[in-house]
């Protein structure tokens, strides 16, 4: 039972992870760059919602909505004024340029609401189910994270499968030159993945304070990565290996958290190095070999 | 016309070598008389470490052309095995600067060695798969790290895990006369011994196997996988052999830069060494330009100076730098830019290779 | 130009001299790209001094037997003998040292590194000293780099490329590419060479230059070559034999005159050019 109970937190917390890499994984596809500001979107998400419950009042689904739309607007404006310049540059010079966005946003972000943690209230009202008369508990927030990630994931597909900017997304990350050439809007296109991408950036801030109290300038950056490794290990660019690789992590670290405290990361990103060299690119990737 | 190119690339070898002394004279006297800030003062020693990781790195980002975010993890290696044999030979070798030495080899050795494991598997993946394989590298090292509890009496080394927090320094067994090097999270326990003049060596030493092994057999086959791996392979150059050498080297000169870092503390926590710190290292070589050595050298120093500088800032510095940071990067890679500055290189090198031509 | 030049010597690619052992030979190669027979029962020989072409329209194969020759793909079926030993088992680095070197069809130079860097990397497998030996400068290094500087030039004195030395391979006209990345090959000392269409983008009198290049080479270096390529004056111009292929299977092997009166390849092949 305890076993069950270490795989439930396993897999809201994978979920969490799951929603932050499904954005990162759309990211990565169209953009090709490794987007290590999008830790700190979550972490300003969860800022906004913070303060749109504790300084203005407002009830946390509306809380929620306002954190996203700003979410969206900062991932539009950092692509447009940091990233779309670079286009045509070298992927080291858009890693950097990435790097000094998260140090942007977290060093604004320690201006704004200083350094010391505040005590984030959860999101989520609704009572946690309890099971088997007692001995197993299922959060509220566990059933509201795991649900949003499987609707998000759902959401996702049908747009990117369906929709004509969906497609027109999957065109770019194939080949931006072909896809300009058919008559999409690349950079309207670019710019549309980072608005979706920071949107459940946003989401997945407030969800992961929701389960860990505490929000800090830094409380971003760790799950970034996570999430990041998260999609590689699902298979970068791929929706159901972003959600896989998502709650797969989320599962071992919980597991190694509660058996080996100490060496939790350690073992999640030993897994990882071990996934990548039996399959290179993730569980659900697509193996690319270059033509010649 | 082909003699020239090889004065031109010895006398830029030289310019470096002769550059990074007087750099370190100048520092070293006003250092000897008390001129230089505090601040300033303090920052010497990180920043020849810093150096030569920045130089280091460039090995592994540059020249070979794969990205790694790792980079610290192979410090922290030099670091604290660095520290446990300056620790445990203060016994046996008195004088500081023989044991720092000393530690400092062993340092690169292990540091070294780590290169060697994680690149066995690792290198056959590549671009940002490699990159992010790396990373995890650098926070296995660190958590590692923080379990690791190691002390030293006349019966040798004792090693402990500290895996589930339990764990204590008294399940070390250590004697009376015992001393306690590394407590797990609560980090190392140094005596302090690192020097600027030995910071300076380090960076000699590190720009002489860098620039050597460019300008070698081996390190044209390591630029000629950078460049066309596929080519590279075609004329017969073993693509496993070479990035190994690369990373192996890279590893092993931040290992004892790491050791020299560490020793500096007097005390040193794993944490130190995080992802962070691989990413400042990396900011480094990308500014001072890929595969170029000078470069890494002065943005080194310069970035490591520079959040000092920012200080009038005050809460502002780091918001500053971030930005100078995205500005930098897009003005180095705005077309219409680099266009200008191509020009006036063009211009510079061409008037520099007539005069070349007069002097035949 | 469109003139035949007479064939001089009677090495073909089916039965060739009998007094000259093959330099490579490929008995039933094959290769499928999952359901896709890409090639299929190639058989060839090809003798130690012969100039020999792979020709077929586009998407035949031509260049996957190349890959497959040099083993960027390991092949599904057949044996290739390169000087009698089986190659089967070996990578692109170990066929290279046994002989094979190539140049590509989008040409693929060492292309931030100078033209005499490029040929040195060529030169890798014959400068055996190591890397501490380069670190520490030791007299090994002196005396093999020299060394391979003058081989390099001589290498690139073959298409009077010795002024571009200093210059970036990346930075060089397109022609002179090509001649570079043949230079490289001939500098790992190969016993065959694979051409992947040498002349493509050549201007007509840049193209009759390679072909005397061509057989300056074979004669220079006694080796074999076989090349790719859609300029059929090239082809038939120095070719001692040719193969034809055609969605992956040889369809007609000869001399370039009996190659030319094959009703098949004319259909497939040349009877397309004639159109035009």
């Amino acid at each position: 039972m305890v076993y069950l109970q270490h795989l439930i937190s396993g897999i809201s917390l994978g979920s969490v992870y799951a929603i932050i890499a499904l954005g990162y994984t759309m990211v990565y596809g169209i953009a090709k760059m490794l987007n290590f500001a999008h830790g700190d979107v979550i972490m300003v998400g969860a800022y906004i919602s913070f303060c749109c419950t504790t300084y203005l009042g407002l009830p946390p689904l509306l809380a929620v909505v306002l954190a996203m739309a700003f979410c969206t607007v900062l991932g539009i404006i950092i692509e447009g004024l940091a990233y779309r310049p670079l286009r045509q540059a070298g992927s080291l010079a858009v890693l950097i340029t990435a790097i000094g966005v998260s140090y942007f946003l977290q060093n604004a972000a320690q201006l704004i609401w200083g350094a010391t943690p505040k005590s984030f209230t959860s999101v989520v009202s609704i009572d946690g189910l309890t099971l088997f008369g007692g001995a197993l508990r299922v959060s509220g927030e566990a059933l509201v994270t795991i649900l949003a990630c499987i609707v998000i994931m759902v959401l996702l597909m049908w747009f990117t499968g369906k929709t004509k900017m969906g497609k027109a997304m999957r065109a770019c990350s194939e080949d931006k030159g072909a896809a300009q050439l058919m008559g999409i809007n690349v950079n309207r296109t670019i710019s549309m993945t980072f608005a979706i991408g920071s949107a459940l950036a946003a989401v997945a801030g407030v969800l992961l304070c929701s389960f860990s109290p505490t929000l800090q300038p830094t409380t971003g950056s760790m799950p970034g990565i996570k999430a990041f490794t998260a999609a590689v290990f699902g298979g970068i660019g791929s929706i159901p290996g972003a959600f896989l690789g998502g709650l797969l992590l989320g599962i071992i670290e919980s597991l190694a958290r509660a058996y080996v405290s100490g060496l939790a990361n350690a073992i999640v990103f030993a897994v990882l190095i071990v996934v990548l060299l039996v399959k290179p690119a993730g569980l659900l990737g697509k193996q690319v070999t270059e033509k010649v | 016309m082909k003699r020239l190119s090889v004065k031109r690339g010895t006398v830029a070898n030289y310019a470096t070598y002769i550059g990074v002394t007087i750099a370190f004279v100048v520092l070293f006297l006003l250092q000897q008389q008390g001129a230089l800030s505090n601040s300033l003062e303090g920052q010497l020693i990180p920043i020849c470490c810093y150096v030569v990781m920045a130089v280091s790195l460039n090995l592994t980002v540059g020249i070979l052309g794969e990205l790694s975010l790792g980079h610290a993890g192979f410090m922290s290696v030099g670091a604290f095995a660095g520290i446990i044999a300056a620790q445990s030979l203060q016994a046996s070798i008195p004088l500081a600067p023989v044991r720092l030495a000393v530690a400092m080899v062993i340092g690169a050795i292990c540091a070294a060695i780590a290169g060697f494991l994680v690149g066995v598997p690792v290198l056959r993946l590549r671009g940002d798969y490699l990159a992010i394989v790396t990373l995890a590298f650098g926070e296995i090292i660190k958590e590692l790290i923080n379990c690791l509890l190691v002390g030293y009496d006349e019966n040798g080394l004792h090693i402990a895990f500290n895996i589930r927090g339990t764990t204590t320094m008294s399940a070390l067994g250590l004697s009376d006369n015992g001393i306690e090097i590394i407590k797990g999270a609560q980090g190392a326990v140094v005596t302090k011994i690192a020097s600027f003049p030995a910071g300076f060596i380090l960076i000699l030493i590190t720009l002489f196997v860098v620039l050597n092994l460019i300008r070698s057999r081996s390190g044209r086959a390591i630029m000629a996988l950078r460049d066309n791996r596929i080519a590279a392979e075609s004329v017969g150059i073993p693509i496993t052999k070479y990035k190994l050498m690369a990373f192996i080297v890279s590893a092993a000169l931040a290992g004892a830069a790491g050791t020299l870092y560490g020793l500096n503390y007097a005390t040193l926590v794993s944490s130190r060494f995080d992802f962070n710190t691989s990413i400042l290292v990396l900011v480094f070589v990308v500014l001072g330009g890929l595969g170029n050595i000078w470069g890494s050298i002065i943005a080194a120093a310069a970035l490591t100076i520079l959040p000092e500088a920012l200080r009038s800032f005050a809460d502002y510095r780091m918001l500053v730098y971030a930005i100078v940071l995205i500005l930098v990067m897009l003005a180095t890679n705005n077309p219409t830019l680099r266009a200008f500055f191509g020009r006036i290189r063009s211009t510079l090198g061409r008037k520099s290779e007539k005069e070349a031509a007069d002097h035949e | 130009m469109s003139k035949l030049v007479s064939v001089q010597r009677e090495a073909r690619i089916p039965e060739r001299d009998a007094d000259k052992s093959p330099i490579l030979e490929c008995i039933g190669l094959g290769i499928d790209f999952g359901g896709l027979t890409a090639v299929d029962d190639l058989n060839l020989t090809i003798g130690r001094t012969e100039i020999a072409g792979l020709i077929g329209p586009n998407g035949a194969g031509k260049t996957t037997v190349f890959n497959l020759l040099t083993k960027v793909y390991q092949p599904t079926r057949g044996t290739i003998l390169l000087n009698g030993i089986d190659t089967h088992g070996m990578n692109t680095v170990q066929v290279n040292q046994a002989g094979i070197a190539r140049t590509f069809q989008n040409i693929r130079l060492f292309a931030s590194l100078t033209v005499e860097e490029n040929v040195k990397i060529g030169l890798h497998n014959q400068l055996p000293y190591s890397m501490w030996t380069g670190i520490f400068r030791l007299p090994r290094y002196w005396k093999q780099e020299k060394a391979a500087h003058e081989r390099a030039m001589e290498l690139l004195s073959i298409f009077d490329m010795q002024d571009l030395a200093d210059h970036r391979a990346g930075s060089l006209p397109y022609g002179a590419q090509r001649r570079l990345e043949i230079v490289r090959a001939l500098a790992t000392n190969p016993g065959i060479l694979l051409l992947d269409e040498p002349a493509a983008g050549m201007n007509p009198s840049e193209t009759a230059e390679l072909m005397d290049n061509i057989r300056k080479i074979r004669d220079m270096f006694h080796i074999a070559i076989m090349l790719i390529e859609h300029d059929m004056n090239l082809v038939m111009g120095i070719c001692e034999g040719i193969c034809v292929l055609n969605y992956g299977k040889v369809i007609a092997k000869g001399t370039p005159a009996e190659i030319q009166a094959n009703p098949l390849v004319i259909e497939a092949y040349l009877g397309k050019k004639k159109e035009a």
